[in-house]
């Protein structure tokens, strides 16, 4: 399996506290990871900084086929590179429906000129309802998404990313908030979502981490703790310790 | 499944169709043309006003549907005022100044004639050179082109320093400030080349042009009501494809829009000198109906009204902006030109002349309280709008992961 993104020795430090020290993680091409840890463990920072949100005093970050270094890159350009992101609220342009939310995330190109003469051909409209139908928001195309449930909101984001058509998936607790019957269908799209792409999650409950059934990287102080199976993991002394016995 | 444009704002068409009938209306009841109702200084009055409406519609692009809360817009206003000013007043005198010397026994040279126009246009600040940037202002065209180029390459050049440093909120809308007080602090001065604080004046006049001032009113009328709805037009346009989507996105959720790929910076420069431009052209309409322009046009005070007119007109939309304008500046004509009654109280007279800002201070607070739709808000409650129930909204991992039934327990 390739590697499709490479952490390798990245430290980032916040007024003297080291959010991330010496970080080292990989990822392959269609693999679906579960990243756990305590709070404070660095698992957001891990994100923003492979989104470019937020810039390691040291380490390297490589992206894809042609190792790229995406340390040099906006977070625009990241994106565009094929690296879609869920915060951790859900947000979605409230003021808009479902649709144009959709559409404004399908990929396509992204410059100002050409994002003004477009205007959505019928091969669109038929992918955003297809993706509306997956993520259950068929009935709800015209609907403002500020009406949406919490839950909804949630899986129009990963709708949104979807449509972006990213080689990498960052999910960050994407079942925060959701009944029992919204966790299955949420963790139902991300296996679907992990079948053609990679996808790291990032998670705190365990029942869904199980239920996602992948390798499991453990963070604890900003550094890889364990990493495996998360019958693994979770009978390693360390990991108990830190995260699982409290 | 695609439905055309105008189907699909009819907004649109009822603005349009309005702002047709009140040209038309004023046309038959004026002076000039029509049957004298309405005065000439009146009908300028009106058409200042259509231009300020449509300064209001590049307001509200930049505030109401992007987001950005730039108290710099009326800069551009003055500038481009400026530009169509500096044709004007060169035009008009060297009229004057060729009909002039040729009562003279000897024909003038050329030479002598821009003489004659440099101490007729500069004697008021002690020069009689042309500054350089008076170097078009023999060419209509050129400097109609100016109208646009000047605050454009200006907005550019100071969107692309403010964006890419990402500054935002009421740090960028100070800058904004700063920028226009800087320019019109410039402007002040006798050596800028723009005539100081005297400004440009007699620009009521078109050179060439033996109308009288009743028609050529209307015909200013008519270009800014023009003006007013092909901006209107294009504005409604631009925010209703996917631009408008990812700029209100930008407005909404900027971080958001930033991971879908899309350069937040480079749209924010697009809208930002897209509506100075827009604001230049409408400047170069309102200062010939008003005759004269100086630096105090672009106080930072202005642009902060034209903040005002947009806030109680209702952001976000372009009608609000548009009702505000005019609303806002039709009123504040009427209660500073002294035909609003006072208001005795015995002890004291209120003077409107006097109390008129402080009315409009509070009406601006009691809006941004109360009705943060504005005036354009009336209009949901004719059509039924309803906006987003925005339940559930602040839930999430950060409240302990409730989910909205719980957490109403």
């Amino acid at each position: 399996m390739n590697t499709l993104l490479e952490v390798s020795g990245v430290s980032v430090t916040f007024d003297g506290f080291r959010a991330i020290n010496n970080l080292s993680f990989q990822i392959g091409d269609a693999e679906l990871r579960a990243v756990i840890g305590p709070n404070g463990a660095g698992k957001t920072t891990f994100m923003d900084i492979v989104t470019g949100k937020t810039r390691p005093d040291e380490g390297r970050v490589i992206w894809g086929d042609k190792s790229q270094s995406l340390l040099k890159m906006n977070e625009a350009k990241i994106a565009q590179a094929g690296i879609g992101r869920k915060f951790q609220k859900p947000t979605v342009f409230e003021d808009q429906t479902v649709q144009e939310n959709l559409l404004m995330a399908l990929k396509k190109p992204r410059g100002w000129l050409s994002v003004l003469m477009y205007r959505p051909s019928t091969a669109d409209l038929e992918k955003t309802a297809n993706l509306a139908k997956e993520i259950g928001l068929l009935d709800a195309l015209s609907r403002k998404s500020g009406e949406l449930s919490h839950g909804q909101k949630q899986w129009l984001e990963i709708g949104m990313l979807l449509a972006q058509e990213p080689r990498l998936l960052l999910v960050d607790e994407p079942a925060a908030g959701m009944t029992p019957q919204e966790r299955e269908h949420t963790t139902d799209l991300l296996l679907e979502a992990a079948k053609t792409r990679a996808v790291v999650v990032v998670e705190h409950d365990m029942e869904f981490v199980r239920r996602l059934n992948c390798k499991v990287t453990v963070l604890h102080e900003g550094s890889v703790l364990a990493e495996g199976s998360l019958d693994h993991v979770t009978s390693n002394q360390n990991v108990i310790d830190v995260y699982l016995g409290r | 499944m695609q439905r055309s444009f105008i189907a699909k704002n009819p907004s649109v068409l009822i603005f349009l169709a309005c702002l047709a009938l009140f040209t038309l209306i004023v046309t038959v009841l004026s002076e000039g043309f029509g049957v004298g109702v309405i005065s000439t200084s009146f009908v300028k009055t009106l058409g200042k006003t259509l231009c300020l409406c449509l300064v209001a519609v590049a307001m509200d692009l930049i505030w109401g549907f992007t987001g950005i809360l730039s108290l710099g817009h009326f800069a551009f206003f003055g500038l481009g005022g400026y530009m169509i000013g500096m044709w004007l007043m060169y035009e008009r005198t060297r009229l004057i100044v060729v009909e002039s010397l040729s009562q003279t026994e000897i024909p003038a040279t050329s030479s002598e004639i821009i003489d004659g126009i440099g101490n007729q246009i500069f004697g008021v600040v002690g020069s009689s050179d042309f500054p350089l940037i008076w170097a078009f202002s023999d060419s209509l065209v050129l400097q109609l082109a100016m109208v646009v180029l000047v605050p454009g390459v200006l907005a550019l050049v100071f969107g692309w320093l403010a964006f890419r440093s990402r500054v935002t909120g009421v740090y960028l809308s100070i800058l904004t400030q700063a920028m226009t007080l800087a320019l019109a602090l410039y402007l002040f001065q006798n050596d800028s080349g723009l005539r100081g604080n005297n400004g440009l004046s007699g620009l009521q006049n078109l050179p060439g042009v033996t109308a009288s001032q009743d028609e050529v009113s209307l015909w200013f009328l008519w270009a800014s009501a023009l003006a007013l709805g092909l901006g209107y037009l294009l504005a409604a346009w631009v925010v209703s494809g996917k631009l408008g989507s990812v700029i209100i996105g930008i407005r909404d959720n900027e971080a958001r829009v930033r991971f879908l790929g899309y350069s937040v910076e480079t749209y924010k420069l697009v809208v930002f000198t897209f509506t100075a431009c827009i604001a230049a052209i409408a400047g170069a309409l309102y200062y010939p109906q008003a005759g004269i322009i100086n630096p105090a046009e672009i106080a930072p005070i202005a642009s902060i009204y034209l903040a005002v007119w947009v806030a109680i007109g209702g952001r976000g939309r372009l009608y609000g902006a548009v009702i505000g304008a005019a609303f806002v500046s039709l009123l504040s004509t009427w209660f500073t030109g002294g035909q609003a009654p006072d208001i005795p109280l015995g002890f004291y007279t209120i003077k409107w002349v006097d109390w008129w800002l402080v009315l409009l201070g509070l009406s601006f607070v009691a809006v941004t309280l109360f009705a943060p739709k504005g005036m354009g808000g009336l209009v949901d409650l004719l059509t039924q709008r309803k906006s987003p129930n925005r339940h559930g909204a602040n839930l999430g991992p950060d409240d302990g992961a409730l989910r909205e039934q719980e957490a109403s327990q």
